[in-house]
């Protein structure tokens, strides 16, 4: 459903030093009609650059979008106002992204209204989508955002992202900052809706354990780049790339028996504007060797349907890397 | 009553309202709870549960004047609520400190790193300033912050954020408390120094034989670090006792609401065991039980009785009315989360 | 409650779903938040759901406002003031513009003069009343256009940044270089005096300050999520505007705006002092003190009494604004 090929997007640092901040640099990757990819990373890995990047509220520099076949921006292909007919997102702070000075019902029907319809049929739209999500547009709908908790915002927030029946909803760390009794209402709630409407996902989050319920595939990012992307199962049983099996292995594992007792890696994610040289990660990678310092590993072909593959010199029979071979 | 000259840290029937011209919030209400030299207690619970308003009147941090605290907190014998404030400030720092959730506003932005802690070194010990710097380089190499001796001269700004927490505990740790507190310190760090930290910290605690009381929500870090687990509901602890068995047998319907919908490698085909509805409104608590609409198990009594501790095994509590005192002939082998109930209804 | 006095023992969580159908779902996603479990529902359950009452921005600055009573009295002699302004015809005792040579300049209670009068024998008491009109006029229109303009290129420039804002806000900055009362007093004179031309100078001094506050209100704004998810829906620049920055920009706007009148009064009387505001025999506090002022040591509580009314006024206005300010810059 949509194909996202070398996007790029730099920030320029103020100052006029001409360094840049490199939040998304080279991605490529591809979304199928009715799953759920999943993108983890931690932060300055560019997730939310790449979140607003895939709805077009920021331009690429370099790069380009195809959506259900149609490449996005140009004359022959879709336009952005299309696009966003198309694709909707739910954002992760759920204090700011309600305007504070609209009822909820308003709010949600703000996007059928700018779209064209009638204030009362897009009210009317509001109330329906209320429901959908759990809420009681009678009790509801007249309330503000100050008057709601963390979860009834966030579903204030899904019912905004589903009003204007959009087949594709991006989700930029959607229950981050819920507590956990409400998060699991939240993800319960998703699933239900993507059943009902038959929407697409891709689900930002630096939480693995959400990501591996809710996903079909992960797209696992660092520093602006793709690392490793697969299948769910795949990616965490077998994880190809070393800073995936770090990430897994950094979560609390639940028993206090078996208590982690070294870090995965060390030392905190680098600064996206002066990445290392190189692969990336290999300032903390514990097989890191000359090649990694010197060559940047591609993120290797992409065979069949549903490829396994990751960005590391240890993949790669021709890189030399002395690491190379099965896992 | 009983070894209070052993704990390290003592605090009986707490409780902390916030008065306003509106309304008042009834933040804490009755919590009691002991820590022991050298072990580390975890507080539980979600956002308006009133663990960090617990943590902050510890050290009496909580706004003078719009603040109503009663009950009883001891500290190595130390009668906190009642300090006077020079011996208060003396306390800070000194027998107990604490780290916050966010580093960059608990570190003052225009004092480098190495003043700050040699500030807090020269107000508690009056030594001198270069006694300092050194005591700052050695707290520093204890945190494992690497290249030391560079970051000393650093301002919280040019660290990274793990970086950041790291020296945060330095300055905590900078006069040997006995006692550390820690409010969500772990919260806004990413996953791969968020367990760099929390090894961190287990291995300082070991090494100095401090006590902690962490506070989180999040019910992996309580896994990783605590030796005993206090969950709370509402401003009231709702359930206590040992890591491993509130984890693996919880009596509360909430704790167990909690495990069973904390996502950790559920199937992918089923919902999660949700807790429905919302935490209560701290300004209009209904009577009885706090958690009572949002129990699969509330009977009538729930709605009318605040349920007092009670002790199902030793060393365990839990403030339900659904659970029974301790009787360990009807103790089967607990699976999941069905065990408690169920033992319930029988013995009853 | 008897039906319901004991649970039969079940699971510590809700019964597992049908997994068949999402309608099924959707509906048992609804009970989460409007019914807490498959029980009858009775008052208890509603405790579920924060029950607080509804209620919008301005109902709760005004719930507040009702219980200010200090605002709440100065806002009482600020009402009574604006009245005694309106109802002038119906209120003075004289005529404001009636001379009299054989009374002038005479005490409190003369022959019917509560007031006293002035230098021309006209009643004081009537032409601090019909005064009123003239200063609060000149206090309050200025504020208002201010406001209009001011407010509106703040939005724009906030709203659209880049060059446009720079070049919006560096020209307001060439105005706030100049004192506000030397810049008002340079525009009135230079365009001659007279009532029209002193509101002009006031309108132009206030643009500066009220377009830099709706252009930092804007700027905050725009930067939160909600906006982003408006132009998410595929909404244009001057829609977002209208529908979600307006309302948020107008709570800053009006606080300052009403700090401004108390100012505004104030300098509209100085320029009627200096001679710039209304010509005489108009009676306005400003000119009233002027043209007193020779008489001070004659009759020197009748000759206060229009700096007294502007100090009241003033203050009253400023202490008003504080109230409003408090009562509407609470964070939610």
């Amino acid at each position: 459903m949509l194909i996202a090929r070398d996007l790029r997007k730099h920030f320029p640092v103020k100052g006029g030093s001409g360094k840049s901040v490199r939040a998304v640099d080279g991605i490529s990757f591809s979304v199928g009609k009715g799953e759920t990819l999943g993108v983890v990373g931690e932060s300055g890995c560019g997730k939310s650059t790449l979140a607003r990047l895939l709805l077009h509220l920021i331009k690429p520099d370099t790069g380009e979008l195809v959506f259900d076949g149609d490449p996005v921006g140009t004359a022959s292909g879709i336009a952005v106002d299309a696009l966003r007919r198309q694709v909707q997102m739910v954002f992760q702070d759920s204090y700011s992204s309600l305007n504070p000075r609209m009822p909820v019902r308003d709010s949600v029907a703000f996007g059928p209204f700018v779209q064209g319809k009638k204030k009362n049929e897009a009210r009317h739209i509001a109330g329906e989508m209320l429901v959908k999500v759990g809420l009681d547009p009678g009790l509801f709908g007249p309330r503000y955002p100050h008057e709601l908790s963390g979860g009834q915002k966030q579903r204030v927030n899904i019912a905004r992202a589903l009003a204007t029946g959009p087949r594709m909803v991006i989700l930029d760390e959607p229950v981050s900052a819920l507590d956990k009794s409400v998060e699991a209402q939240v993800l319960n709630l998703l699933r239900a809706l993507k059943r009902q409407f038959k929407l697409t996902y891709v689900f930002i989050s630096h939480d693995l354990n959400v990501v591996q319920y809710i996903s079909d595939r992960v797209l696992v990012m660092y520093l602006g780049r793709v690392v490793e992307i697969g299948p769910i199962e795949a990616i965490f049983e077998r994880p190809l790339h070393p800073y995936t099996r770090a990430l897994l292995a950094s979560r609390p594992s639940m028993n206090p028996a078996q208590r982690i007792e070294e870090p995965p890696i060390t030392g905190d994610p680098p600064n996206p504007i002066d990445p290392p040289s190189g692969c990336r990660f290999h300032t903390r990678c514990p097989f890191a060797e000359k090649v990694c310092e010197t060559t940047d590993p591609a993120l290797g072909p992409s065979q069949g349907p549903q490829p396994h593959i990751a960005a590391c010199h240890m993949r790669d029979p021709l890189s030399g890397h002395s690491g190379y071979g099965p896992l | 009553m009983g070894l209070s000259n052993m704990t390290l840290a003592e605090v009986r029937d707490l409780a902390v309202q916030f008065v306003t011209r509106e309304a008042t919030v009834h933040a804490v209400n009755g919590v009691s709870f002991t820590v022991e030299p050298g072990k580390v207690l975890c507080i539980l619970g979600e956002s308006g549960s009133g663990k960090s308003v617990t943590l902050r009147a510890l050290m009496r941090l909580l706004p003078p004047r719009r603040t109503r605290i009663e009950g009883e907190v001891r500290i190595d014998g130390h009668d906190v609520l009642a300090l006077p404030p020079r011996a208060l400030r003396d306390l800070r720092g000194g027998l107990v400190a604490m780290i916050f959730q966010e580093p960059m506003t608990a570190l003052d932005p225009v004092y480098t790193v190495g003043q700050q802690i040699s500030e807090a070194v020269r107000r508690h010990t009056g030594c001198g300033s270069h006694v300092a710097r050194d005591r700052a380089l050695e707290l520093l190499e204890l945190v494992r912050i690497p290249s030391p001796e560079r970051r000393l001269d650093a301002y919280p700004h040019e660290l990274s954020g793990g970086l950041r927490q790291r020296a945060m505990i330095a300055m905590a740790l900078s006069c040997n408390p006995r006692l550390l507190l820690a409010d969500e310190p772990t919260t806004a760090l990413d996953a791969t120094v968020q367990v760099q930290v929390l090894i961190l910290l287990r291995r300082l605690q070991r090494e100095l034989g401090m006590g902690m009381i962490f506070v989180t929500h999040d019910l992996g870090v309580a896994s990783e670090i605590a030796d005993t687990i206090a969950v709370m509901y509402a401003g009231r602890i709702v359930e206590s006792g040992p890591v491993a068995q509130i984890l693996s047998s919880p009596e509360h319907p909430y704790t167990a609401g909690l495990l069973a919908s904390t996502v950790h490698g559920q199937p992918r085909e089923r919902d999660i065991d949700a807790i429905p509805g919302n935490p209560p409104d701290l300004r209009r608590l209904p009577q009885g039980c706090s958690f009572a609409p949002r129990c699969p198990r509330r009977m009538a009594d729930c709605r009318v009785v605040v349920p007092q501790p009670r002790f199902p095994a030793p060393g365990r509590m839990a403030a339900c009315h659904a659970v029974a005192e301790c009787a360990p002939a009807t103790q089967v082998t607990k699976t999941s989360t069905e065990s408690g109930p169920s033992l319930a209804s029988s013995a009853r | 409650m008897g039906s319901a006095a004991t649970l039969p023992v079940s699971p510590p969580h809700p019964s597992p779903l049908p997994a068949n159908g999402a309608r099924e779902y959707s509906a048992a996603v609804l009970t989460t938040d409007t019914v807490v479990l498959d029980q009858p529902r009775d008052a208890f359950e509603e405790q579920a759901i924060p029950a607080t009452r509804v209620r919008g921005y301005w109902q709760s600055v005004f719930y507040r406002l009702r219980h200010d009573p200090v605002t709440l009295s100065f806002a009482a002699i600020v009402l009574l003031i604006v009245l005694a302004a309106i109802c002038a015809p119906l209120i003075a005792p004289f005529d404001p513009f009636k001379e009299s040579i054989v009374g002038r300049l005479k005490p409190f209670g003369w022959r019917g003069h509560p007031l006293g009068t002035d230098e021309l024998g006209r009643d004081m008491l009537s032409r601090l009343i019909y005064g009123g009109r003239v200063s609060l006029m000149m206090g309050v229109v200025p504020v208002l256009i201010a406001s209009l303009v001011g407010g509106l290129l703040g939005v724009v420039g906030g709203f659209v940044g880049g060059r446009t804002n720079t070049a919006i806000m560096r020209t307001m900055d060439v105005f706030y270089a100049f004192p506000s009362v030397l810049l008002a007093v340079a525009i009135a004179g230079a365009m001659g005096g007279g009532m029209a031309n002193g509101m002009l100078a006031l309108t132009l001094v206030f643009i500066p300050p009220m377009c830099r506050v709706a252009e930092t209100a804007t700027t905050q704004i725009r930067a939160l999520d909600f906006i982003e998810a408006a132009r998410a829906s595929g909404a244009r620049t001057t829609t977002i505007i209208r529908y979600h920055i307006l309302g948020n920009v107008l709570g800053p706007v009006f606080i300052y705006a009403s700090s401004l009148v108390s100012v505004s009064i104030l300098l509209a009387s100085g320029l009627s002092f200096l001679g710039l505001g209304v010509r005489p025999p108009v009676p306005d506090w400003g000119l009233m003190l002027s043209t007193l002022r020779q008489s001070i040591y004659v009759v020197p509580f009748v000759c206060a009494l229009p700096g007294v009314a502007i100090f009241i006024t003033s203050m009253c206005c400023n202490l008003v604004s504080d109230g409003l300010r408090a009562a509407m810059d609470v964070r939610m």
